[in-house]
């Protein structure tokens, strides 16, 4: 066995000490680290994701990757577990240059990877999931599969893991999404790693969940896993942590010890600035109302759901992942199969049965998935921007061209969107030229109502600051918005009042002067009652 | 502000989208296509004559006329199968009502024929969102079998102009050609300057997209299936009148060439790519394949072979291109 530091536990000062002496000098003299990873770099079509970053981790150590959205957390852990290929770059593992092509070879060496959204076969059962390829067989030249050694087994591997009270019998396509990723977590552990990647595995867990994870994740630190924790929750990396990488637009911020590093000083190492810079200055002057909801409701995803949102007024609508938000957005937006309850708009009521009916009434939404549902990638800017205003840019049904190409120009050049070439393709743009488009596309409806849903996902932190001037703008201008987003700063930075949702619920409602990190993480979790009753 | 040169306005047009117009691969097709011309020209003496020349533009009509309309299927993300039938049913529609209507109510019946069946696949295909590989290989079965009830015997109509719409040369070139480059035009400007039509090239690249854009996706799919249909009636008129007689059995397997035109053209099957322009160099690369083999006296079984390795290459070349991005 090749492990650097000899035993196979340590005591806690022990570790202490040690990284202490690691972060001081800066280098591993003499030593081979379990991984290093030099100079890796990737780009995807106008997006470089990684430039040049270096890594090095020890066996036995919980190594957080931070960033904000689009800093290449992904991509630098696709890149180890074998899902990407890097552009240039070097891996070892204990020394040895390794070339990890697919994430079969990742897995050979030892490295597994929990998946943000779990990987999983929706119609087989939990033990054929975790066990995918490995059945246990019986029967002469094992023909056929020994299903109850396999449930057994896989149920060994729930308790060993700390999760139980699954059916491992039963098809993980009716279990939930937190559930999915405990199944996803125990596929992975299964077979005992030596570095295990875990994607934002908290998005979708609930605090019992979370702590039984942290136990789990403490154990495989005791049992010299190497663990790569990849999140953009702060709280957790000061529970779990032993360093933390910083990434920032695909390049190395640094990597630092939590323990001597205060959360600001985390914050101005992933934005690279103070957060207020970033933010525009508001003088918001709410008008008349433009949008109500009343009472809406759609089957399980969400319930009673009022709220207005004015003229000049930027509403926050926060919640964790499977709360119901997103729904509530494309519920209004007529995406989605229509809900129970009322929608008015500037006082009309409104039945939206597609995007069309919403778009007449003066609604638009820009959705979460830029490259699922935003943009046509290999059609041109002037196309992408043009497709939700065709009616506007045509007469006797067809395009009027000169006008088609001095509307989309006249947005691009408000929104800065560069290269400025009304042909570029889709899908040679950045990330946050892409946005931009999207928004272009919405903003040419002359919509009245702009739903944005994590309108800043993946894009760099410039493009990120002129997105937020152009919201700004826009309600100024007598624009209502509804901001949806899982970035708390965000919210708190930009939102006039927030909502909270909470398992298809409104549960909490802040103006400006209330709203605080805490308080809202605290409605969208539902621990409040708890710390209460604590 | 200083005028620009040709030479950088060419360029800047030519990379106006992000990378050059065609791909280094396309630029070798085309160059695989001159190649093969100048084959022909080498090899057999008959090739150049104003007869081939004009038998040759005859013989690309009908494919050409498919294939126009599986680009627009094929854009959509989706397939028509049934062309090769609707093409027998346009054909006998064509001769059978001919005598009593006279050409042009015949030609517009036969049309119109062809543009029902495209309305059936369509509204099947979108409306409930099935997959158009299994609906239109159910309907190519259900219209062959309209086309035998019709007629079982070949039909060849007494009226004097029934030959017309095939046999008349303009000058070299015969009338069909004239009609389905009119055709390749009104498509062109259909699918560039309309919003349907730059519709249909966004549904295929991200329907989604394209449905929260507030686009009625549903109608520009029929519409892509209807022209597909109208299309392919119209070649099995222009076909049969070039016979002088139509067989209930016409347009078997035509499907092939036209999707093999298409993925020539640089069509990709499900949607996202594909040009009028690339799909016309697709249909005469085909047809001076078909014609060369022919000159040269090659069996129509090695024809087969040959076109069939031809659409191997070119969809490998397509895939390499898709890789390497």
């Amino acid at each position: 066995m090749h492990l650097p530091f000899g035993g196979t536990k340590m005591s806690g000062n022990a570790r202490e000490g040690l990284h202490e002496t690691l972060l001081m000098s800066g280098v591993f003299l003499g030593v081979t680290a379990l991984l290093q990873m030099s100079g890796i770099s990737k780009r995807f079509g106008g997006t470089q994701a990684l430039r040049s970053v270096d890594i090095t981790a020890e066996s036995g150590e919980v190594h957080a990757i931070i960033g904000e959205n689009g800093a290449g957390k992904s991509t630098l852990s696709r890149i180890l577990s074998g899902a990407v290929q890097s552009d240039a770059g070097e891996i070892r593992l204990d020394g040895i240059p390794q070339t990890i092509t697919n994430p079969l070879r990742g897995q050979q060496l030892g490295i597994r990877m929990v998946h943000q959204h779990a990987n999983l076969v929706p119609n087989l059962s939990v033990t054929e999931n975790i066990l995918l390829g490995g059945m246990p067989t019986a029967g002469p030249f094992g023909w056929w599969i020994d299903w109850e050694t396999a449930h057994r087994r896989v149920q060994q591997i729930l308790e060993r893991v700390g999760f139980q009270g699954i059916d491992v019998r039963q098809r993980v396509a009716r279990l939930s999404p937190a559930q999915h990723q405990i199944v996803e977590i125990a596929k992975a552990v299964a077979v005992k790693p030596k570095i295990l990647i875990m994607d934002e595995p908290s998005a979708v867990l609930a605090q019992e969940d979370l702590t039984k994870l942290f136990a789990l994740i403490r154990r495989l630190r005791e049992e010299n896993v190497l663990i790569f924790y990849i999140s953009h929750r702060l709280d957790e990396l000061y529970a779990i942590a032993d360093r933390v990488t910083v990434l920032k637009d695909g390049s190395l911020v640094g990597t630092v010890d939590p323990r001597h590093t205060q959360r600001d000083e985390l914050i101005r190492l992933m934005v690279g600035r103070p957060l207020q810079d970033i933010f525009p200055r508001r003088d918001p002057k709410p008008g008349r109302e433009l949008l109500s909801l009343r009472g809406l409701g759609r089957g399980g995803s969400f319930k009673h759901i009022s709220f207005a949102v004015a003229e000049g007024e930027i509403v926050g609508l926060y919640g964790l992942v499977g709360s119901g938000r997103t729904e509530v957005a494309r519920c209004v937006f007529g995406a989605d199969r229509p809900g129970t309850g009322e929608i008015h708009v500037m006082g009309r009521p409104l039945r939206p049965r597609s995007p069309r009916d919403a778009l007449r009434a003066g609604i638009a939404m820009l959705t979460e998935d830029r490259i699922g549902d935003g943009l046509v990638l290999g059609l041109s800017i002037r196309d992408n921007a043009s497709l939700a205003s065709f009616p506007a840019m045509s007469r006797w049904g067809m395009l009027d061209r000169r006008r088609q190409d001095a509307l989309v120009k006249a947005k691009m050049r408000e929104l800065d969107v560069r290269p400025p070439v009304i042909e570029r393709l889709a899908r040679m743009l950045s990330g946050g030229n892409q946005q931009k488009v999207v928004l272009a596309k919405w903003l040419l409806t002359e919509a009245r109502i702009l739903l944005l849903d994590e309108p800043t996902r993946g894009v760099d932190v410039a493009a990120k600051k002129e997105i937020y001037a152009t919201i700004a703008d826009l309600a100024a201008r007598g624009m209502g918005i509804l901001l949806i987003s899982s970035e708390l700063p965000e919210i708190l930075g930009m939102c006039d009042r927030t909502l909270v949702m909470r398992e298809g619920r409104l549960v909490d409602e802040f103006t400006r002067a209330e709203a605080t990190e805490e308080k809202i993480l605290a409605g969208a979790a539902g621990v409040a009652e708890a710390s209460h009753a604590g | 502000m200083p005028a620009e040169g040709i030479e950088a306005r060419l360029k800047r047009w030519w990379f106006a989208g992000g990378e050059p117009r065609l791909g280094a691969l396309d630029l070798g097709l085309i160059a695989g296509f001159v190649t093969l011309l100048l084959a022909g020209a080498w090899f057999a003496e008959a090739f150049f004559t104003e007869r081939n020349m004009s038998n040759l533009m005859r013989q690309v009509v009908a494919n050409g006329l498919i294939s126009l309309g599986m680009l627009l299927v094929i854009l959509t993300g989706g397939i028509d199968l049934s062309v090769g039938s609707v093409v027998a049913l346009g054909g006998v529609l064509f001769a059978g009502i001919v005598d009593q209507l006279g050409i042009g109510a015949a030609l517009a019946v036969a049309i119109a024929s062809g543009a029902a069946a495209g309305l059936v696949n369509g509204v099947v295909v979108a409306r409930f969102k099935l997959q158009s590989f299994i609906v239109t290989l159910a309907t190519m079965g259900v219209v062959r079998g309209c086309v035998y009830l019709y007629t079982e015997i070949p039909l060849s109509p007494s009226h004097p102009g029934f030959r017309d719409l095939g046999a008349t040369l303009v000058g070299p070139v015969p009338l069909s050609m004239l009609v389905m480059l009119a055709c390749y035009a009104l498509v062109w400007f259909y699918l560039n300057r309309t919003p349907a039509g730059r519709a249909t090239v966004a549904i295929g690249g991200n329907e989604e997209a394209v449905r929260l854009a507030g686009v009625n996706v549903r109608r520009t799919v029929v519409v892509a299936y209807m022209l597909s249909g109208g299309l392919s009636a119209l070649s099995g008129a222009i076909l049969v009148s070039r016979l002088g007689i139509a067989q209930p059995s016409l347009g078997i397997a035509y499907e092939l060439d036209a999707i093999a035109a298409c993925v020539i053209g640089g069509a990709a099957l499900g949607g996202g790519a594909g040009s009028v322009g690339g799909t016309l160099f697709g249909v005469l690369t085909l047809g001076l394949i078909n014609n060369l083999l022919n000159l040269v006296g090659v069996k129509s079984f090695y024809q087969e072979i040959v076109k069939g390795t031809v659409i191997i290459l070119a969809v490998l070349l397509v895939a390499t291109k898709r890789m390497t991005k």
